[in-house]
């Protein structure tokens, strides 16, 4: 059992190096086998390609204000949702949580040193620069038309684009993807810390590991994929194209066999923070632990078995549909397992309402409408009247935004104190949990409906009886641009006038709270010995009584 | 076997025996080439893909189990090189699932 002594420390016990301290140089950095700088590094870079996604989704929502297409010509249009896409999918979505949380944290969680392969862990980095270099290179250039899904003839035999560039670029950024699956899988394996068995993990490490699987078995598929594309482009050989002997069909299936199961990718590590995040936050051992863990690996088997509902109305066959809508059903059953499981967490939960949680709890609102409209476009015959339009745009951003985007702030403000070891301003933290919450909901809401009406998805134009509804999602792009671009500014300001965060912030039992904030590069100063199960609460450890007397001085002074 | 290979890497082929694995591959690669300068049809429509595929596979494990050592791995390797195979059944399966029924029954398109 663990005692308290072991978890409230003292924050004026900090190591005098820990991993920001220890080596200042832009050298220290850039050759740094640390996983917490590499996630710094991480976290800069994709911040950076989040940035310039979300300026080509503002130049498509102002574009879409009005009916006719006056900002922007049909072919710069196409541009700009492509390069949104690209930008936002393989360069912010997919390494988001995985590169950056998870490369800080789940050495830690589980009371490792570092990851287990450290050198390939930078050499992943490496390769995400490479690949976003070269793909905003072919940016810059003139860029890409085709749709992020690169669908064949578009790709190959009507566009112009640097398809070619922005694919090398992808290709390469899989290797990066790769990489930090294999690390974490390796790591999960063969660095937990003594007593740290499979069912004490916590869920968040699950979370990382049932991604890394879909990571290293879906995304060679995509290079060999995207290879392929460009040797038909390059030297016509006929693999896709039906004027050489090719079938743009096998495209789909292939790039849906990786992008399918990407969609996990994205959203698999952001229900493992929702876990922590619930949990801890009601300060109770969460529901069904097992039945959580073993869901994050059914959603990774089931996910590979799906990628044929985006095809319905591609020219598949009938009976492969049905296959495949039945196969979509399925793969709702571990989702919902997971939302039943935190809801029952939360119900007669000591609960602390932070930013963290708020993020939380508006992830369950909106995967929860995600998910659901997920089953509407997952029914052969419903699909047809909605494939292409914006309802499948609304859908498709309820799961990754309202569920990933949603799941990655909340967890980066749950750990930016022990990252950092600064608190953030928790006001204005909550201001721009809502802001995103209300823009969210303003900006794509409405899709649901236009789409419902039958506005198609990439067109720059529209009928005009639709642009009521435009303009609601326009305003309310940008109401979520105002509440994500705040973070920025409050938790930069936190890292020179922010309060001492101390260890343990939250008071909570995991391990990452039993170091000093931030964290020395060796993770642990000696190596922790685990006796206790995940998210134990109780009295016994002193962390509620620690907790309630801290609540109590809050409310004394407020 | 495992424990050899953990424990002091004993239990590889020396060099002639990878330079036999390379003599394997070339000779793989000049009978994917013969083959495919040979019409199949004969035997069944697409017997030329078959053929070189199933020359492919030989070459690949070929590569997996003495280059990259798996044949003296602990039995982990083994389920995860199991496991991508698995995969790639799933893949092919799935896939030709569509292909093959697109204009059988009540289920053509």
């Amino acid at each position: 059992m663990q005692n308290a002594d072991a978890i409230i420390t003292d924050s004026s016990g900090e190591p005098k190096v820990n991993y920001l301290t220890n080596g200042s140089t832009i050298k220290s950095w850039l050759l740094t086998k640390d996983h917490k700088r590499i996630a710094i590094m991480y976290l800069v870079s994709v911040s950076a390609f989040f940035l310039m996604g979300g300026l080509y989704a503002a130049a498509i929502r102002l574009e879409l204000l009005t009916p006719a297409s006056d900002l922007m010509e049909s072919g710069t249009y196409n541009k700009a949702f492509t390069q949104h896409g690209v930008l936002m999918i393989f360069f912010f979505l997919i390494p988001a949580i995985p590169a950056i949380l998870g490369n800080f944290l789940l050495p830690i969680m589980i009371g490792a040193k570092d990851l287990a392969l450290p050198r390939i862990n930078l050499l992943s980095l490496y390769f995400y620069w490479i690949g976003g270099g070269l793909t905003l290179y072919a940016l810059l250039q003139g860029g890409v038309d085709t749709g992020w899904t690169f669908y064949t003839p578009y790709s190959t035999t009507f566009s112009n684009t640097f398809v070619m560039a922005v694919g090398l670029g992808i290709f390469i950024n899989g290797f990066s993807s790769i990489l930090t699956g294999l690390n974490f899988i390796v790591t999960v394996h063969t660095m937990r810390a003594p007593g740290m068995t499979w069912f004490r993990l916590p869920l968040f490490v699950w979370a990382q590991y049932a991604t890394s699987l879909v990571m290293i078995l879906g995304t060679p598929v995509i290079a060999i994929t995207v290879l392929m594309l460009a040797i038909e482009r390059a030297v016509h050989i006929g693999i896709f194209d039906p004027a050489i002997g090719g079938d743009p069909i096998l495209f789909q299936h292939l790039f849906w066999f990786y992008s399918h199961p990407a969609v996990y990718i994205m959203i698999l590590p952001g229900m493992g923070v929702i876990s922590e995040l619930v949990s801890n936050f009601s300060r109770k051992k969460i529901f069904g632990y097992e039945f959580i863990a073993f869901s994050s690996i059914a959603i990774a088997v089931f996910g590979f078995l799906v990628w044929g509902h985006h095809m319905f109305v591609s020219g598949q066959s009938i009976y492969a549909g049905l296959v495949f809508s039945f196969l979509t059903m399925v793969v709702a059953v571990p989702s919902a397992i997971k939302m039943f499981n935190w809801t029952a967490t939360l119900y007669k939960g000591s609960i602390l309402w932070n930013t963290p949680l708020l993020y939380a709890v508006g992830f369950l609102g909106l995967f929860l409408i995600g998910g659901l409209t997920g089953l509407f476009l997952g029914s052969i015959g419903l699909t047809v009247h909605l494939t292409d339009t914006y309802f499948v745009v609304a859908h498709f951003h309820y799961v990754m935004v309202g569920g990933q985007v949603i799941a990655y702030l909340g967890g980066l403000h749950y750990w930016w104190p022990k990252m950092t070891g600064k608190m953030y301003s928790e006001f204005w933290g909550k201001i721009s949990a809502m802001l995103v919450f209300v823009g969210f909901n303003l900006t794509f809401f409405p899709q649901f409906i236009l789409g419902y009406q039958g506005m198609p998805r990439r067109y720059a134009s529209y009928p005009e009886e639709l642009q009521v509804l435009n303009i609601f999602s326009t305003a309310g792009a940008s109401v979520l641009g105002v509440g994500l671009m705040m973070p920025v500014v409050y938790l930069v300001h936190s890292l020179f006038f922010g309060k001492p965060a101390g260890d343990n912030p939250w008071m909570l039992p995991g391990l990452e709270w039993r170091t000093s904030s931030p964290p020395p590069t060796e993770n642990f100063e000696t190596m922790p010995v685990v006796t206790w199960e995940a998210y134990e609460f109780g009295e016994e450890n002193g962390l509620d009584t620690e907790e309630a007397r801290r609540r109590e001085a809050v409310s004394t002074v407020s | 076997m495992s424990e050899k290979h953990i424990e002091s890497g004993e239990g590889h082929i020396a060099i002639p025996g990878y330079l036999g694995v390379f003599a394997v591959l070339v000779v793989g690669t000049i009978l994917t080439y013969w083959a495919a300068t040979k019409d199949m049809d004969w035997i069944f429509p697409g017997a030329n893909t078959l053929v070189a595929l199933l020359i492919a596979f030989t070459k690949m494990t070929c590569v997996m189990l003495f280059f990259m050592h798996v044949y003296w791995s602990p039995k982990l390797i083994w389920l995860s090189a199991i496991a991508s195979f698995f995969w790639l059944a799933i893949m092919f399966a799935y896939t030709m699932q569509d292909y093959l029924t697109r204009s059988s029954g009540v289920f053509s398109t």
